[in-house]
């Protein structure tokens, strides 16, 4: 993989002001530090894939990307330009390049408007000089292509199911011919039969039209399925990050093996007899964070020194990093695909 | 008999070409409104009332400032209505035809209302979206306004002006619409709250669509159910404002006259026998608040998003 990353973040922050209720107005709001240095590099037409609990800052990550929340920090350089020094006229420009998946299908659609005005908005917004024919032969053209009958054009979103919307979404998404995709936990909304379908769709489109992906779900066996490069986060940090396929069978993190381990195998027999690590207590308070390591609260191989200082990120080679100094592999957790 | 193959193919494919049309959300709230026989009987009683004060004059015989000398001073014993003198509703205390002047009434009264409702549409969603779309400071400022105008005693400035430019149609128009926007700034804004955090909005942000461009695409339209509704009911309250001030003797002035102007005359007139003068004012002016109600309360109903 000697090309150029298509986007490469680095030490990507985001942090939001939160002021107390009934504060004065000249008291300094906290920060809430919802993503805290983030990096990872996504090669063109590879799709990388981001997974933690909620709250673990993977949305945010991805709408600081897509530009809907602002970074406080870092970088996020696709193809040579950064996308946090941009001005805003170029930025809006931009967002041809990259668009977004959403995780509420229904929610994501404007109730007042037709499928057809609904797809078609991106192309009206960057191109506004193409004729009305073209404009609907295209929305046609990619509806038949996300597997939805192009004579539902004048339909309204509530017509249509939870999948049927997501695909609608996934056309919107689809019509400026964007580089870079960011789906934000497209299937968690839908039946596990429709999730199929989706990601199935996406891998399809993926390879089809060259696009490179972020793609982010609480599920690993979704995001397994998919992804060439897994980001595991937890509390806004990274707390390992490998190729999809060691990821899944060689997790060195205890984060990461407790999330492997939660992924039901459907196969009674294994499922009893393999080891399980149940992670307690709730996602600490990202306004309070623990110190030291973020996971150190719940980290079933806490020890005293994890409190004193944030785990560097320790490079095991072949890509895979791990921020954990007491990592070791849990062969035993492998899932079968 | 079962069609052969291939009829069933060729309609298969029609199936597939014809475009199916949707049906929106506002289809869906008419046919709710339509299912609502109070709102709709309602709705044409307010068509036949703005039929009447369109129209009426046509089927006038006298117009609304001539005064019939004939029946001048014993207006108790001639005016009353009466179909062959062409006086329909009576005579007032001047001679003059009730009928053309209650036409010509409930057309100024329905007026003040439907232009100042139209102007707190307008004024009041756009700027109540921008509030609320923006936020932050620019929310703060924009809507301290608002609280700064609403504290000001609406009806002591309203007198206050009519009396320093002169008594006119137009500075009334000016006084309510001055006011009528505030409170449909305050629900466009509460609403455009919750608006602005769904995710079909942030998608048009992540798409890049301009900043008024989502507040006039998606914003404003799922803006309007409630805003129809208020605008509804804020008619009947624009009219009793206006028939408020013409009774207190400002407002229209004559020889124009309004609903409440009529009632204050009629009113002033009971003691002597000529109760017709209040009886049809009144009757207008009940009937068409009436309406409006029940027409606001049937798009109330019809558009509530609880019922979805």
């Amino acid at each position: 993989m000697a090309t150029d990353p298509i986007l490469s973040v680095r030490d990507l922050q985001v942090t939001f002001d939160i002021r107390r209720q009934g504060a004065w107005p000249w008291t300094p709001p906290m920060k809430l530090h919802a993503v805290g240095g983030i990096s990872f590099d996504l090669p063109a037409g590879e799709c990388v894939g981001i997974v933690g609990e909620s709250g673990s800052g993977k949305s945010t990550l991805a709408r600081a990307i897509v530009g809907t929340v602002p970074m406080s920090g870092g970088s996020a350089v696709f193809e040579g330009q950064d996308l946090a020094t941009m001005s805003p006229e170029a930025r809006r420009r931009h967002r041809r390049n990259v668009q977004m998946i959403f995780q509420d299908p229904l929610a994501a659609l404007n109730p007042r408007m037709t499928v057809g005005e609904i797809i078609a908005e991106p192309l009206i917004t960057h191109e506004p000089k193409t004729p009305r024919k073209e404009v609907k032969r295209r929305v046609a053209e990619l509806m038949e292509r996300v597997g939805l009958l192009p004579n539902l054009i004048n339909r309204y979103p509530h017509e249509f199911s939870g999948g049927q919307c997501q695909r609608i979404g996934i056309a919107r998404a689809l019509i400026l011919k964007p580089k870079l995709l960011i789906c934000d936990e497209p299937v968690s909304a839908l039946d596990v039969s429709v999730q199929a379908q989706v990601v199935n769709l996406l891998m399809e489109l993926q390879r089809d039209m060259g696009l490179s992906m972020i793609f982010i779900a609480h599920d690993l066996s979704v995001v397994k399925h998919i992804s060439d490069q897994i980001v595991v986060m937890y509390l806004g940090r990274v707390m390992e990050q490998a190729d999809a396929r060691t990821l899944t069978t060689r997790p060195q993190h205890p984060y990461t093996q407790a999330l492997i381990s939660s992924v039901p195998v459907p196969d009674p027999v294994l499922e009893k007899a393999r080891p399980r690590m149940v992670i307690e207590g709730e996602l600490p308070s990202p306004l309070n964070p623990p110190s030291g390591c973020v996971f150190r609260t719940r980290c079933p191989k806490a020890q005293a020194s994890c409190a004193e200082a944030r785990p560097e990120m320790l490079d095991l080679g072949n890509a895979h990093t791990v921020a954990c100094p007491f990592h070791e592999v849990e062969e035993v957790l492998a899932v079968q695909a | 008999m079962f069609p052969n193959k291939q009829t069933t193919d060729t309609l298969l494919e029609a199936a597939q070409v014809a475009e199916v049309r949707g049906r929106s959300l506002w289809r869906d709230a008419v046919d709710r409104f339509l299912k609502n026989k109070a709102a709709v009987g309602a709705l044409i009683t307010l068509i036949l009332i703005g039929i009447f004060a369109l129209f009426g004059d046509l089927i006038a015989v006298w117009n609304n400032e001539e005064i019939d000398w004939g029946i001048m001073g014993q207006i108790a014993q001639k005016g009353a209505p009466s179909i062959a003198n062409g006086h329909y509703f009576g005579a007032d205390e001047l001679g003059r035809d009730l009928y053309s002047r209650t036409v010509q009434g409930t057309r100024i009264s329905i007026m003040v209302g439907v232009v100042g409702s139209v102007i707190a549409v307008v004024v009041g969603t756009l700027y109540g979206a921008v509030a609320g779309y923006f936020g932050g400071r620019i929310d703060n400022i924009m809507m301290r306004i608002v609280d700064i105008l609403m504290a000001i005693p609406f009806m002591f400035v309203l007198i206050l002006m009519l009396v320093i430019f002169g008594r006119s149609i137009f500075m009334l128009f000016v006084g309510i619409g001055l006011i009528s926007w505030l409170d449909m700034a305050r629900i466009a804004r509460g609403q455009t709250l919750t608006i602005k955090n769904k995710e079909f909005v942030e998608a048009a942000v992540a798409t890049g669509v301009r900043p008024f461009t989502i507040i006039l695409r998606h914003i404003v339209p799922n803006l309007l159910g409630i805003v129809v509704v208020y605008a509804t009911l804020l008619i009947p309250g624009l009219i009793l404002t206006e028939s408020f001030i013409s009774f207190l003797g400002l407002g229209v002035q004559e020889p124009n006259t309004s609903l409440g102007a009529l009632i204050s005359a009629g009113a002033g007139q009971m003691q002597y026998g000529v109760i017709w003068q209040l009886y049809f004012p009144l009757f207008f002016f009940l009937v068409t608040l009436f309406a409006f109600f029940f027409v606001g309360d049937g798009l109330r109903d019809a558009l509530d998003p609880k019922d979805r």
